[in-house]
């Protein structure tokens, strides 16, 4: 193998509940604090203890952090999937496991150099109990790595006292199990592997952080009040980011009394009602949940998107249908998100990318719902939520006022001869609220049921088409406020690639490589919906697009179909759905396959 | 934020409250509910209740889901906002409303069908919460709107208008209230204003969960012989245990009852409920005993009603979450935001 350095991908497959999770961490984090462009993504099962897990660490000078969807080397700890972990090495990598135990058959490939670190015996011999051996067994193989790859040992005993604060002797316990990885790792291997780490200056002013994290930190800035939820994986990390950042930040200092109001509710309905009730009632509010709390929620969508009421929905996607696989991620419910509920309903969702975006959308989010009066859907999934990436530092601009939207004030509405709820007089389609409590000529009765534009019960045909043809009014202006599309593109380009949320890292990796096979793209990265002229006109551009999705149906591809004038027929679809994060290769793989061969299509390109 | 009603010019007549309101000024839109349905009486005792206590019009928010029940929201307080939900979800809208603003007062409407069905889950946890509002269960063994189907409150033996007999036991509100713990808990029928507006005015100035099952019988699919939910059988099933009158802190009055007949007890506001004790030996502070009591009148099919059970010094949701006396929405957002100085310090975990 040719010089790799700051440049592989390895995957360690282990058991989950066996402490696994800090080994990995550790290893991320001190390649991240040697400077170097790291990707670390964690594939989980449904379960609390016992089954197969793996983390995959990428490490990439070029600042590629999506999965290659190739492995250099894997670290098999978990004799139950030997067999299709050896598979998955890419030719000429290097597989490492514990020799304690006679080399297993299955271990049968000759182009994967095979790694034996007695690891059990060395931990049985240095460690007492059951537990503790397992567990430094773990931490025993992050030391074999360190040797392997060169890290930094200076670097992995500060992020062991950072983690262990003030208890030495688990520090000890845990530095001691890295040596005995370590130093037997250079006695018996040529230490370092020619995929190896080398100190660079790429990750200054940059944070790991998970999107959960960074969309619950986005919330507490933006100034929500009311958090309500049920718990689902994988949404649930997002509402414990909010609690943990808010139990610091929001409680008063003189009465230590808590400036928000953080509700575990009963159920999806609840949580969601919730949030409508305080939406109405003028303060931020927003929940997280996935897939299926989505369904649950649909009555009450539709009931904020035809009352015209505030809501920020955090959807963290992951793999349907039905209970599906929960620790997977997908891109699933672009579909049942843009249309939830039932009637003529049409929702506004933002497409974020990774945790940097998962932040200042949630900001987004929180305008744009009081600005339209209606739910708006951020659509984050397993990959971004849960996993750690690598980030810009997240900025607060202290100028940021948040945008109430049209909220009369109470001497305004004092000096209204009659406030009428649903007109239009800004002729923008979003009519004006009042807050209960303000004043009794601000008194409204908010319904479902059909209202005319003044907020009065009907079921005459013509009041009620008035209101529901403002509401397509008031969803044009909002293809206006909501982000746009990031459009890279050559006028001289035909070939278009469309993608959203996490596929973005593989996306631009894939353009890198496919032109470095003569194939040119362009690439507009779609942030929200409904879409705006960008996004028209894009599409309109290119003679063949293709619409990268993580689901099997399409759901993107379907929704431009539907919701833009693109013609059908230019459209071809990469669909990823094995509920692991898309990888550049397999983007590649989907574009060479229908561009064909590089003499093609140099001709159409640059 | 509070807006003193300037009191419209009426009838001069008409007999004004301490803001200088009358009843009218409590009154909302038309109803549109059939003529004689219980529903449309308790409407009339909410707007008496409101009026005599002197609310603020703008300060009441009225809450409801869908069913004929439901629907009557609109047809009280007009200058008060209101929420006609979705089907039994009212108490969330209600939990999210009341975190948000506190200082408000809470109404909430309420079917049988709406709370004991498709809503069950979110009263029982709303109970659990102590979700500081009154909930009305306008309860009429039916679903109105949907024509007269048995809802989870009709007794055994309950006869459909169309002849089907109910065989499934019911639930009741009350029992199932008192077991969660609601600190307040009461039940009394539409045709009884007397007894209703003081339980009504109670429950609005308690602090936490307030729950009054108003028996109020459908005249369209409830009201025929064979249904234990009339107008006919209710009154002849009636038994009224505590007789309650609310008594505003501010105008006592005590001469009417005796001290041997009455048991005064405080409302977390400073006002106090006199309850007037009529059947001997009930006593609606021991939770236990006003159970059996309930359970024993069930037997014997006859409703309990009155003030049937009430809790002392309950901490409502507020006070359970460490919130804020202040209302959350009126906090400004300089205080709610850490601004850019705190963001070095949150990154600091991230690198
Ligand atoms: C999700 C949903 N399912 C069903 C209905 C139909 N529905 C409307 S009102 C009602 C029953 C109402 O009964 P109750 O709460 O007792 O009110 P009442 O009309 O008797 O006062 C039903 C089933 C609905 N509106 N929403
Ligand atoms: S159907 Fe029954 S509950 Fe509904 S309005 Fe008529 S009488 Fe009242
Ligand atoms: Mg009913």
């Amino acid at each position: 193998m040719q010089d790799r350095t700051n440049d592989f991908a390895i995957k360690i497959a282990t058991v989950n509940g066996t402490g696994s999770a800090s080994a990995n961490t550790l290893l991320m984090k001190s390649i991240f604090r040697s400077g170097i462009p790291v990707m670390g993504k964690n594939y989980f099962p449904s379960n609390i203890q016992g089954l197969p897990t793996w983390y995959e660490i990428r490490v990439s000078h070029k600042g590629y952090v999506a999965r290659s969807g190739n492995i250099d080397l894997m670290v098999a700890m978990n004799a139950e999937t030997y067999a299709r972990d050896v598979r998955e090495v890419t030719s000429g990598g290097y597989l490492l496991y514990d020799s304690t135990w006679p080399r297993p058959t299955v271990f049968n490939r000759t182009d994967v150099t095979l790694l034996g670190v007695p690891l059990a015996q060395l931990c049985n011999e240095s460690f007492d109990g059951l537990r503790t051996r397992i567990l430094m067994k773990n931490i025993c193989y992050a030391g074999v790595l360190a040797a392997l790859l060169d890290l930094d040992l200076a670097r992995i005993r500060e992020l062991l006292a950072e983690t262990y604060a003030k208890k030495q002797k688990l520090i000890d316990s845990n530095m001691r199990a890295i040596d005995l990885g370590y130093d037997y790792a250079r006695k018996h291997f040529a230490c370092p592997l020619p995929i190896k780490v080398a100190k660079l200056s790429q990750t200054a002013h940059h944070i790991m952080i998970d999107g959960n994290t960074a969309a619950g930190l986005g919330c507490v800035y933006a100034g929500a009040t009311v958090a309500a939820w049920y718990p689902i994986t994988p949404s649930t990390s997002l509402m414990d980011a909010f609690k943990g950042f808010a139990d610091k930040w929001r409680v008063d200092p003189a009465t230590g009394k808590k400036n928000f109001a953080f509700i575990q509710a009963e159920d999806e309905l609840a949580a969601i009602g919730m949030v409508l009730g305080a939406a109405w009632n003028g303060a931020r509010s927003f929940t997280a949940t996935s897939g299926p709390g989505i369904s649950l929620m649909g009555e009450f969508i539709g009931l904020a998107y035809y009352a015209e009421i505030p809501a920020v929905i955090f959807d963290i996607q992951r793999v349907g249908p039905s209970t599906g696989m929960p620790t997977r991620t997908q891109q699933c419910d672009v579909m049942s998100a843009a249309y939830a509920s039932h009637g003529d309903t049409r929702h506004v969702l933002l497409l974020p990318r990774d945790p940097e975006e998962c932040f200042y959308f949630a900001r987004d989010a929180f305008d744009l719902a009081e600005r339209l009066q209606t739910p708006v859907m951020v659509l984050s999934d397993l990959d971004i939520g849960m996993n750690d990436w690598m980030c810009p530092d997240l900025k607060w601009d202290d100028s940021y006022q948040p945008d109430r939207g049209k909220v009369l004030a109470v001497d305004e509405i004092a000096k209204l001869e009659k406030f009428y709820r649903y007109l239009d007089p800004d002729g923008d389609g979003i009519p004006y609220r009042t807050l209960p409590g303000a004043h009794p000529k601000g008194a409204y009765f908010t319904r479902g049921s059909g209202h005319n534009q003044h907020g009065g019960y009907t079921e005459d045909s013509v009041e009620y088409q008035i209101v529901l043809d403002r509401l397509v009014e008031k969803f044009n202006t909002a293809k206006t406020l909501v982000p746009k599309p990031v459009i890279d593109a050559n006028p001289r380009v035909e070939i278009g690639l469309v993608a959203y949320g996490s596929s973005d890292g593989a996306v631009r990796e894939a353009r890198d490589m496919l032109q470095a096979q003569g194939i040119m793209t362009n690439y507009m990265r779609v942030r929200a919906f409904p879409f705006g002229e960008e996004v028209e006109q894009f599409l309109e551009q290119h003679r063949l697009l293709f619409i990268i999705d993580q689901n099997r149906d399409a759901q993107m591809r379907s929704l431009l179909t539907l919701e833009t004038r693109v013609e059908k027929a230019k459209l071809r679809s990469l669909l990823h759905y094995s509920g692991l994060p898309i990888s550049s290769e397999f983007i590649v793989t989907g574009v060479l396959a229908e561009v064909g061969t590089r003499a093609r299509v140099v001709g159409v390109g640059a | 934020m509070t807006f003193m009603a300037k009191p419209k010019v009426r009838h001069p007549s008409l007999p004004k409250n301490s803001l200088g309101l009358t009843r009218r000024d409590y009154e909302g839109s038309m109803s549109t509910l059939c003529a004689g349905c219980g529903h449309d009486s308790i409407t009339a005792a909410i707007i008496e209740s409101c009026w005599g206590l002197a609310l603020e019009p703008q300060n009441v928010v009225k809450l409801s889901g869908i069913g004929c029940s439901s629907k009557t929201t609109a047809y009280f307080v007009g200058g008060g906002h209101g929420f006609n939900s979705v089907h039994g979800r009212m108490p969330s809208i209600a939990m999210g409303a009341n975190a948000a603003n506190r200082d408000l007062t809470y109404i909430g409407v309420s079917g049988d069908g709406d709370t004991l069905s498709i809503g069950l889950g979110q009263f029982c946890h709303a109970i659990r919460r102590n979700l500081n509002m009154l909930y009305i269960i306008e309860n009429n063994g039916v679903y109105g709107l949907t024509k007269g189907q048995f809802s989870a409150s009709a007794d055994v033996g309950t006869q459909a208008k169309k002849g089907e007999v109910n065989r499934q036991p019911p639930i009741d509100p009350v029992l199932l209230a008192m077991t969660l713990g609601a600190p307040f808990v009461a039940r009394s029928f539409s045709g009884d204003k007397e007894q209703l507006v003081p339980l009504i005015q109670a429950g609005m100035r308690h602090r936490g969960f307030a729950i009054i099952d108003v028996l109020s019988p459908c005249v369209t699919f409830n009201d025929h012989e064979g249904s234990t939910k009339s107008y006919a059988y209710t009154r002849e099933h009636y038994d009224a245990a505590v007789n309650a009158d609310f008594i505003p802190f501010a105008r006592e009055i005590t001469a009417d009852y005796s001290a041997g007949e009455s048991l005064p007890v405080v409302l977390h506001d400073g006002s106090r409920i006199v309850l007037k004790k009529i059947a001997p030996g009930y006593d609606p502070t021991d939770r236990i005993a006003a159970m059996a009591q309930i359970q024993a009148g069930m037997q014997k099919q006859e409703f309990l009603t009155g003030m049937l059970y009430l809790g002392r010094g309950d901490r409502e949701f507020h006070d359970l979450n460490d919130m804020p006396q202040r209302a959350l929405n009126s906090i400004p957002y300089e205080q709610l935001t850490p601004g850019s100085r705190a963001m070095d310090k949150i990154l600091a975990r991230f690198r």
